[in-house]
């Protein structure tokens, strides 16, 4: 996975609340068997006026130009402005990876649903959670604002504004440590709990044979 | 010191570390896999020359993807004929066999929906922690084990170290207090709830489904509400184990043995929140005032009452909601005020692992038995949610009923629920499904959902709109034949 520091970058605003994973990522991609590639079908039933189909070449189909996405000012964008609820629906990893794969590195939002925001944080995606007054008034300076870049510094938890205005943002301190390394918590889980959770497992095949097939 | 709640004896009793800012392992007991999550992670282990760590926890399935014609069925994987799905269908398969995890092959009788064979098989325990890559696991919280949906990093973290990592959710409770009218279900409770509290009511939280209505329910019922606790923004469904949960557990091919039967039995009834535990948060919901639901919108929390009629944005208390609603009205292309029982359907879909277990098929047919689906529905079909329902629903002769009604009666599978296969609405279709989600495009390009119990998508098929199925069952079938004649 990618390592998130520090990143001055151009936002975009999808002002619509519960954005579900359906709506990332619509199921007809889901059916690859690969991580990669997800990136031209993000937003698809939005950014396109046509049907998708998985293994399509996209660049020939009809745009939807209302959408936020296809606006010349937001091409480049790797923050995502959103409202509450965002990632709601299905456990699918795609829609992160679709995200990533587009180029976000950062979605700021009031509201996250849950599975939707460990997902992001294991595929190098940083998500922020403000209060929605704030997110409110982002919200109004992107749109008043052509070229609006929020400069977010995960070490120091704290987003630059172009106005001069520093807003501070909690992040838990494990997913802060990977995605600042990059780290792979497979790796991590094993090197540093593998004989607990050899005796964990011991311990409750002793207490509850039954929950082990062949005991 | 307060009771534990029945998530925090779950939590305390799978707890391998944690570290101080309250990041934690859990040992997972259950590991359910099926063929569109688990690529990558399969990928990602062996590219990290991982091995699982044990083996005996997994059982696979494919679902999402299957065929649910005999036709294409009736050849195993090689007869799927969109290249893709059969590619993901065989991958799974050459996956699980190579690590040599148990799989329920397709045309294997015990396939099906993976939360649906979950349970059937005894694989759901009480006091297991439960994990798939799919966010309806929470259907197995049923059961008074912490089950939850991962995405496809955590399918391989599981795999390669049987354990999660994860914090500590909060304690959320909801009671159903009283009684059930008649022909209002689990479906409705649920759907009520979500109405209620919203689709992030439940978010950052485990919910304890509690009260009278509840304990009344079948393990079916149960299931039913657990499997929407996602839809309210939980990942974590509960309801405490009682006799009802133990007797539908009894028997099933990976329950405890006969020798270690009493032992589990007693382990089991401490499943239970302590009656001095401390909920974060508690909401209480009157059954008797729960009517039959439909969803309106493309969220399952834009849902009312079938006497009911469709919102109007103008009357919304705030901007983002009163653009949501305005975005789901066109969307749906309903109008504000419009009645629910005027809204024309074209297909109905009876199935998925919400609501395609044997007692959805029996009360679905109850309705339809004489009676004959409407012209104008284009399509009405039942796709049971296993192999083993449908050999059961057959030996009832359900499906004979539905047959002779004028419905498609398929094999084992998503199949509609979310469109993957051949199964889908066309643009603009009006279904009346028995699914969990009506997001835009859910159902198929363009396709608008309206969640319903089987009952209501019974009588809405026969109707060819949505229809009260209190009164509708009062209203003798032209063509029922009566009982002794
Ligand atoms: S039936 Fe629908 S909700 Fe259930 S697992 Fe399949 S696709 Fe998901």
């Amino acid at each position: 996975m990618k390592a998130f520091v520090r990143q001055k970058g151009l936002v975009a605003p999808l002002d619509r609340a519960n954005v579900d994973t359906d709506l990332i990522i619509p199921k007809q991609f889901l059916k690859s068997i690969k991580r990669t590639g997800f990136g031209p079908n993000l937003f698809d039933e939005l950014r396109y006026l046509d049907e998708g189909y998985p293994g399509q070449d996209c660049s020939n189909r009809p745009i939807n130009p209302d959408f936020v996405l296809n606006q010349p000012r937001y091409e480049g964008a790797s923050v995502l402005l959103a409202r509450k609820n965002f990632g709601c629906g299905s456990s699918r990893e795609h829609a992160p990876w679709a995200l990533e794969d587009f180029g976000f590195r950062v979605i700021i939002a009031p509201s996250f649903a849950d599975i939707f925001f460990n997902n992001a944080f294991k595929n190098g995606l940083l998500l922020i959670q403000l209060d929605e007054a704030t997110v409110d008034r982002l919200f109004d300076a992107v749109e008043q604002t052509p070229g609006y870049r929020l400069d977010v510094d995960l070490i120091e938890q704290k987003i630059m504004t172009p106005e001069g205005e520093t807003i501070g943002f909690e992040v838990d301190a494990f997913r802060k440590y990977c995605l600042e390394n990059g780290l792979d918590d497979i790796g991590l889980t094993l090197t540093d709990n593998s004989h607990a959770i050899r005796e964990f497992e011991t311990r409750h095949r002793a207490a509850q044979p039954w929950l082990f097939r062949g005991a | 010191m307060a009771g534990q709640t029945l998530y925090d004896k779950l939590w305390a009793s799978h707890l391998v570390s944690s570290r101080d800012d309250g990041t934690s392992l859990i040992y997972i007991d259950r590991h359910l896999l099926h063929e569109v999550t688990s690529p990558q992670a399969f990928e990602g282990l062996r590219l990290a020359d991982r091995r699982p760590w044990r083996i005996d926890a997994n059982i696979a399935t494919a679902d999402h993807n299957v065929p649910t014609s005999l036709k294409e069925r009736s050849a195993g994987i090689a007869g799927i004929e969109d290249n893709v799905s059969r590619i993901q269908v065989q991958t799974l398969d050459d996956n699980t066999t190579s690590f040599g995890i148990e799989t329920f092959g397709i045309n294997d009788v015990r396939q099906g929906i993976v939360h649906i064979i979950g349970p059937e098989q005894g694989a759901t325990l009480p006091g297991m922690t439960v994990v798939c890559g799919d966010s309806h696991t929470a259907t197995h919280g049923a059961f008074g084990a912490l089950a939850h949906g991962i995405g496809t990093s955590e399918v391989e973290h599981v795999l390669a170290t049987q354990c999660l990592i994860q914090r500590k959710m909060k304690n959320m409770q909801v009671r159903v207090e009283g009684q059930l009218g008649p022909h209002v279900t689990a479906k409705d409770i649920v759907l009520a709830i979500i109405g209620e509290i919203g689709t992030a009511g439940g978010t950052g939280c485990a919910i304890e489904f509690a009260g009278s209505a509840i304990r009344d329910l079948s393990m079916e019922g149960r299931m039913t509400i657990c499997n929407m606790a996602i839809e309210a923004g939980a990942r974590v469904g509960l309801v405490a184990v009682d006799d009802t949960t133990i007797n539908y557990v009894k028997g099933r091919p990976f329950a405890p043995t006969p020798e270690q039967w009493d032992a589990a039995v007693e382990s089991w009834r401490s499943l239970v929140s302590d009656d001095d535990a401390v909920f974060d948060k508690v909401v209480t919901l009157d059954a008797a005032t729960i009517e039959p639901q439909v969803s309106w919108g493309t969220s399952p929390e834009m849902v009312v009452g079938i006497h009911d009629s469709v919102p109007d944005p103008s009357q919304a208390t705030d901007d983002t909601t009163q653009r949501g609603i305005t975005r789901a009205l066109e969307y749906m292309g309903l109008h504000a005020g419009q009645k629910i029982t005027d809204i024309q359907l074209d297909r109905v879909f009876i199935g998925s692992c919400t609501n395609a277990r044997i007692e959805d098929l029996r009360a679905a047919a109850a309705v339809v038995e004489g009676r004959q689906v409407a012209g104008s529905i284009k399509q009405a079909m039942v796709v049971p949610g296993s192999g083993l329902v449908k050999r059961q629903a057959e030996q009832e002769g359900l499906d004979q009923v539905f047959r002779d009604a004028g419905f498609e009666w398929r094999e084992a599978g998503c199949s509609m629920c979310l469109a993957m296969n051949a199964d889908k609405l066309g643009a603009g279709e009006h279904c009346a499904s028995t699914s969990n989600r009506n997001f835009e495009g859910r159902q198929g390009y363009g396709g608008r959902t309206h969640l319903v119990s089987p009952a209501m998508a019974a009588a809405a098929a026969i109707a060819g709109h949505f229809v009260d199925v209190r009164e509708f069952v009062d209203t003798p079938a032209p063509a029922r034949r009566v009982a002794g004649l």
